[in-house]
């Protein structure tokens, strides 16, 4: 499981900001909203890496970087030891078979015309695989996310489905093709707390039967504790925490990782959370705090060095690292 | 004698197929500095719970039965025009989900917050509005002097606080919250919830939470009703609920809510199936067809409401 599926170094993704005519001529630099702004991380085979952060941190953009949706400003990513980050289109088509992703609104990343059978035929046919072994691949993708027995689906169209299958079709036509690498975006947060559960063990058990590598990004901690191997946390495109999850939540360290975690409320009644109050809400990200991105909001400011420097990512236990000047 | 108290409430939507029976014999009362958590999966009819104590359903939703009894008044009966003046925001107003979307784009945040209070107060002066508009928000924690920015110019957090500050605008005794906090961000949301706990015991105010996040109920509520398929499975004090949960609905969704700071990794429970079709729910209990515990009698029998002491109450056969 050591064996690195995927690394990222010091990726950025910037999206030059849209101006009116006038004042394009006027301002002499183009603006860029800095949605990931130099991240690193590797992804092991059959890992499940989680993302958190709020919404704006960029979460989502990272992910779509990584299996090239989007292209990359700057930075390296290599897949299984390849270099894939300026791929031309070509080139990258045959790593899409290896590369998938599963959106967060199951009701609108289907095709509402296309049956069951439609939606898992079309990955595979854009990938020339015909005849026997597409039947085989759609039973099994589709006995894989526990939509059994299969030709009771088959036929259906996705407003015959309720939400919870839904998202399990878009696992099946994501497992379709045989990905080792998956990014799944906020899987659950659209479904029914009481099938949020199931949703999250078929990540668990993909990964355990198939040795698939997830991206989970989230910003429920609390159900990312229970699922994922190790995890980052993500603040205005950077990461400023990294490391087991439970290194991460039990022993977090980023002041940002704390007030984020004491901010989800717990499920018993006579608990007394101690809150880390965090003041105001995610600054914009077309011009960012300088020196520590969360300088602004932090309850454990420490002075000057923050308003300056940045940190940078220290480990402070074996796999655990922090970027805060409080363990510089 | 309970501030509000809504005594089997049930509401029907009229369709081209049938009544909806989105609400069926609901009851639970509130109190003065009480906060009641109506928790339940989305299509459970905690919504429309709300919707009818004010009377604001949809034209093809009617009250069909149940009293809703406000300082000794039954306000399903009275007429709509007393309704408008005397009760909605006088005496209940409500925040809703998505408040980010609630507000008119296109008036001042201040505007629209003096609109509130000279709708239900004509006498009230512009000036003397525009004071109270200002007394409102930093009641809610907005810097005052925001008054006159327009509702783009707020961040999401700050415009679910003006929309409960605009909720208070006629000093209700009780406010209902409908999913609160579910479009803000963690950080936010913690911020919300722990504005509208300091409204309860500074106002005094009665509220009833509506939510589907279990979590958000054990920090805020003193009591909680879990509603499944229109109806109330169990009810009571909120301690003696998460502490020894009975209904097996809500053992089920309690156990799909993970805690953050739980002491181990857990492998997380589901309830198997889907909520049933409240056209055509089914007979016995509702949750029969998903339940792990269903009998014979489950099948046929509706489970009535059973004390089990210490404020807590659970229609389930299994409860003798």
């Amino acid at each position: 499981m050591s064996e690195k599926l995927i690394v990222v170094e010091n990726l950025k993704k910037w999206f030059p900001v849209r101006m009116g005519f006038f004042k394009t001529l006027l301002t002499r630099k183009t603006l860029f909203v800095r949605a990931v702004d130099g991240v690193s991380f590797n992804i092991k085979k059959g890992e499940i890496f989680g993302l958190a952060g709020e919404s704006g941190s960029g979460k989502t953009t990272t992910g779509k970087v990584l299996i090239k949706l989007l292209e990359p400003t700057d930075g390296k990513i290599f897949f299984e030891g390849k270099d894939i980050t300026f791929l031309k289109e070509k080139m990258v088509k045959p790593l899409r078979r290896k590369m998938q992703i599963i959106f967060q609104d199951p009701y609108e990343s289907l095709n509402p015309f296309m049956t069951v059978r439609d939606i898992l035929q079309e990955p595979l046919t854009i990938n020339n695989i015909i005849g026997d072994e597409a039947e085989e691949r759609i039973y099994k993708a589709l006995e894989d996310v526990k939509l059994t027995p299969p030709e009771e689906f088959l036929l259906r169209y996705p407003h015959e489905l309720s939400g919870g299958q839904r998202q399990r079709v878009a696992f099946a036509r994501a497992m379709v093709l045989d990905p080792q690498f998956v990014v799944a975006d906020e899987p659950v947060s659209m479904l029914d707390v009481s099938i949020r559960a199931e949703i999250l063990n078929l990540i668990v058990e993909l990964r355990d039967e198939r040795n698939v590598a997830f991206l989970y990004i989230t910003h429920d901690l609390a159900l990312a504790r229970h699922i994922c191997d190790r995890i980052a946390v993500m603040y205005l495109g950077k990461i400023v925490e990294m490391g087991d999850v439970e290194q991460v939540i039990l022993n977090s360290m980023h002041p940002y990782t704390e007030a984020l975690i004491s901010a989800v409320p717990v499920p018993d009644p006579t608990s007394k959370r101690i809150e880390v109050q965090v003041k105001g809400e995610i600054p914009s990200p077309i011009n960012p705090p300088s020196g520590c991105r969360f300088h602004t909001r932090c309850p454990a400011f420490i002075g000057e060095v923050c308003k300056v420097k940045e940190p940078v990512l220290v480990e402070v236990e074996k796999g655990h690292f922090v970027a805060c000047h409080k363990y510089g | 004698m309970a501030l509000l108290e809504v005594d089997q409430l049930r509401t029907y939507y009229k369709t081209l197929r049938g009544y909806v029976k989105a609400v069926d014999g609901v009851s639970f009362s509130v109190d003065k500095q009480e906060a009641l958590g109506l928790a339940g999966e989305s299509g459970c009819g905690k919504t429309t719970v709300a919707l009818s104590i004010l009377r604001i359903l949809p034209s093809n939703g009617e009250i069909v039965g149940g009293r809703v009894v406000l300082d000794s008044i039954d306000i399903t009966k009275i007429d709509e025009e007393e309704m408008r003046e005397n009760v909605r925001w006088k005496k209940i107003s409500i925040v809703f989900q998505g408040a980010m979307n609630a507000l008119n784009p296109v008036y001042s945040v201040g505007d629209q917050i003096v609109e509130a209070i000279r709708l239900h107060e004509p006498e009230v002066s512009k000036k003397e509005a525009l004071e109270r508009a200002m007394k409102l928000l930093e009641l809610v924690g907005v810097d005052p002097s925001r008054v006159n920015s327009y509702p783009h110019e707020f961040s999401g957090g700050m415009r679910q606080r003006a929309m409960i500050a605009m909720a208070l605008a006629s000093n209700p005794s009780i406010l209902i919250a409908d999913e609160p906090a579910t479009a803000l961000d963690v950080i936010v949301a913690a911020q919300v919830l722990r504005l509208l706990k300091e409204l309860k015991s500074k106002l005094g105010l009665g509220m009833i939470l509506i939510t589907h996040d279990l979590s958000i109920i054990a920090e805020l509520c003193e009591k909680t009703a879990i509603m499944y398929a229109g109806k109330i499975v169990e009810y009571g004090d909120v301690v003696s609920i998460f502490k020894n949960p009975l209904h097996p609905y809500t053992q089920g969704l309690m156990s799909s809510f993970p805690s953050v700071r739980a002491k181990e990794r857990m492998r997380l429970i589901s309830i198997p199936g889907f909520p049933p079709n409240l056209l055509n729910p089914p007979k016995g209990c509702r949750f029969h067809p998903r339940c792990k515990f269903a009998m014979e009698m489950c099948r046929d029998k509706e489970p009535a409401f059973i004390d089990v002491g210490g404020k807590h109450y659970v229609a389930c056969h299994l409860i003798k």
